[in-house]
């Protein structure tokens, strides 16, 4: 946003940053969108930054394989803490997916119309996440070649899964969310993808963008039904991105650990999940808009509305917080009590202040619209959001695990360097995929643009 | 004149705006075209109905679907609890119903979804490599960019090359060409 404007809470605000700078038309909207991936040469920040993630994806491959090799024995997980590093990113890295499905979907119930320039790379966010989400439950099996067991198949065995198990439920839910956000994705990409096919110069080129678009033509009859089936299925996503965080959470609060078993978990989860998602969303977007000018598509009014969901959001977990804090408090269970009692004073309580200082102090300075507009600031604030959301987790699975009932059973944790690789590798697998993704497929949707520009044409007449 | 028929897709007429195209619909089926298409590089609203399109089957489809897979993921679940590894936890129920009903929710949803993008994929008779349209140069340059098309189908039977050509024109549609079939 350029510099020289009106006072920032008048509503002239509000016509000075729209959802999509004025002056577009549908040719340069498609030419803008689909010259990123067609016609841009690859640059030297592009190539650097691929080749940087790809090195950790590297390391994931080493990591990873070591673990094979070795068990899981090379981590720092030991009675009675199982659940080290390998939950903590399991349950972060499906959480920042939540917020790719809320803007995609939950916005696009609400005809919110600022969700059209971002929904595209935040549903291919969502897609990486839940693959890194996924891999850690898999590889935490200790022997991750045997995972088809968790599925029901016949076999001579003749062994079917606990259905009343949450640990199941998790694996429906976590495969069932990744299918459907797959297929909402693709769903989006294909009148794009008929675009790409349609501009792409070269056969290689064409024959593969012509094959995923499937032979799309933009007919009025089809686009009839598509608009049948992308509405249907943002109506089953939403209901959806709401069970996985919460069934997420089932995993702990069906236990009986202290800490653990406690009604708020889901809901908590849930908004916790769209409050790291939307950190991440914009973690991502401001570089993206800088380093592909994307600031007409993706504008101030995007980064502020995203600032606002993040303080909402983060007030219902600083409320979160607070019941939890209130109910073990209140309940007199000794050793809930006890829990919250080694939270603020027990050896991992630098975790648990930095992670009120993350999470709800922190948000705290979005109130002003200053900061809300100020895009250093967001990216630096979307950062540590991430990292307290990722203390979080490590507070809930650590901290109770290692205060059980019996000081008998009591423990202490500490990650290895194979914990920490093992998640600095899904950084970099996420970040690469993301590199791939902006190089390949339109960032933004071009269609959903058209729609846009002739949505605000009509509004300037 | 019929040996060139049996060649010909139909009469392609390109406009500039949404609305054109609109009114275009609209047109061609007052004129008593029955086999004709509207294309567009995004959704138009107003369109469906400009061309008469009457609701869909996908939602119809997906609710099939979603019923299938929630039955079918309940009933499944049941089975395998209750009667091919009956599990005996503290004296509990093997027919613990409420254990059952978040996979019971998942593959619902499961089952609607892949209903729906499927359902939605076959009822457009996609994927569909190749198309007569594909073979106007400016179809494939600009029907998913930024213009309007309107073609009139050689099927229709109130359809003849030239009458149907002139109808375009006289509608405004500029760059009116014949659709080869080949």
């Amino acid at each position: 946003m350029s510099v020289g404007q009106p006072p920032l809470n008048s509503p002239e605000l509000r016509r000075l940053s729209p959802v999509l700078e004025p002056g577009h038309t549908y040719a340069t909207v498609t030419d803008k969108i689909a010259a990123i991936v067609l016609t841009r040469p690859v640059s030297l920040g592009w190539l650097a930054g691929f080749g940087l993630t790809f090195s950790f994806v590297m390391i994931l491959n080493i990591a990873v394989g070591w673990l094979i090799i070795k068990g899981v024995g090379i981590w720092g997980i030991n009675v009675p803490i199982g659940w080290g590093f390998a939950i903590v990113n399991f349950v972060w890295w499906i959480g920042i997916g939540h917020a790719g499905t809320l803007i995609s979907a939950i916005l696009f119930l609400l005809n919110q119309k600022w969700r059209t320039s971002i929904n595209r790379f935040a549903e291919a966010m969502t897609l990486f996440a839940v693959a890194c989400a996924g891999l850690f439950p898999l590889i935490h099996t200790g022997r991750p070649w045997m995972a088809y067991y968790m599925f029901p198949y016949p076999s001579t065995m003749g062994i079917w899964p606990q259905f009343r198990s949450p640990l199941i439920w998790d694996v429906f839910a976590v495969s069932t969310y990744g299918t459907v956000s797959a297929l909402f994705w693709f769903v989006g990409l294909i009148p794009d993808l008929a675009t790409l096919r349609d501009r792409a110069i070269g056969k290689p080129k064409q024959i593969i963008y012509g094959m995923l678009a499937l032979g799309w033509r933009g007919s009025a009859r089809h686009w009839h039904r598509y608009q049948s089936a992308y509405l249907l299925l943002a109506g089953l996503a939403t209901p959806l991105v709401l069970s996985v965080h919460t069934v997420v959470s089932f995993d702990f609060s069906v236990a009986i650990v202290p800490g653990w078993h406690t009604t708020i978990f889901p809901p908590y989860f849930v908004a916790g999940a769209i409050y790291s998602g939307f950190a991440m969303v914009l973690t991502i977007a401001i570089p993206l808009r800088k380093a592909y000018d994307l600031q007409d598509f993706i504008t101030m009014r995007h980064l502020e509305n995203m600032a606002k969901v993040m303080l909402a959001t983060g007030l219902i977990v600083a409320y979160g917080y607070f019941f939890e804090f209130f109910l073990s408090l209140y309940s007199g269970n000794k050793f809930d009590v006890f829990l919250v009692k080694q939270r603020l004073y027990g050896p991992y309580n630098h975790f648990y202040f930095a992670l009120i200082l993350c999470n709800i102090l922190t948000p705290q300075l979005l109130w002003f619209q200053k900061i809300r507009t100020n895009v250093a600031m967001l990216f630096v604030m979307s950062l540590i959001i991430n990292l307290g959301m990722w203390l979080e987790r490590f507070v809930i699975v650590v901290i109770s695990l290692t205060r059980d009932f019996m000081p008998s059973a009591w423990g202490r944790y500490s990650a290895t360097v194979w914990d920490y690789a093992t998640f600095a590798g899904t950084l970099g697998l996420f970040t690469m995929l993301l590199f791939l993704f902006v190089r390949v497929l339109p960032a933004i949707s071009i269609a959903e643009m058209r729609e846009l520009v002739a949505e605000t044409t009509e509004e300037h007449k | 004149m019929i040996e060139h028929r049996s060649h010909t897709y139909g009469v392609l007429g390109e406009f500039d705006t949404e609305h054109q195209l609109i009114t275009a619909a609209e047109k061609t089926r007052e004129a008593g075209y029955k086999h004709f298409e509207a294309y567009a590089p995004f959704p138009v609203e107003g369109l469906s109905e400009a061309l008469g399109l009457k609701r869909n089957k996908v939602p119809l489809i997906t609710l099939i679907g979603g019923l299938c897979g929630g039955l079918g993921g309940f009933f499944f679940q049941y089975w395998c609890n209750v009667y091919a590894y009956p599990l005996n936890i503290a004296g509990r129920p093997l027919n613990s119903w409420p254990a059952f009903i978040p996979v019971t929710f998942e593959l619902t949803v499961l089952g609607a979804s892949l209903s729906a993008v499927f359902g939605m994929l076959a009822l457009n008779g996609l994927p569909q490599p190749h198309h007569p349209l594909f073979n106007v140069e400016r179809f494939s340059k600009h029907a998913t960019s930024d213009k309007f098309f309107l073609c009139i189908e050689a099927r229709d039977k109130k359809f003849d090359l030239a009458d149907a050509s002139r109808f375009l024109q006289g509608i405004n549609a500029h760059h009116v060409t014949e659709v080869l079939d080949d």
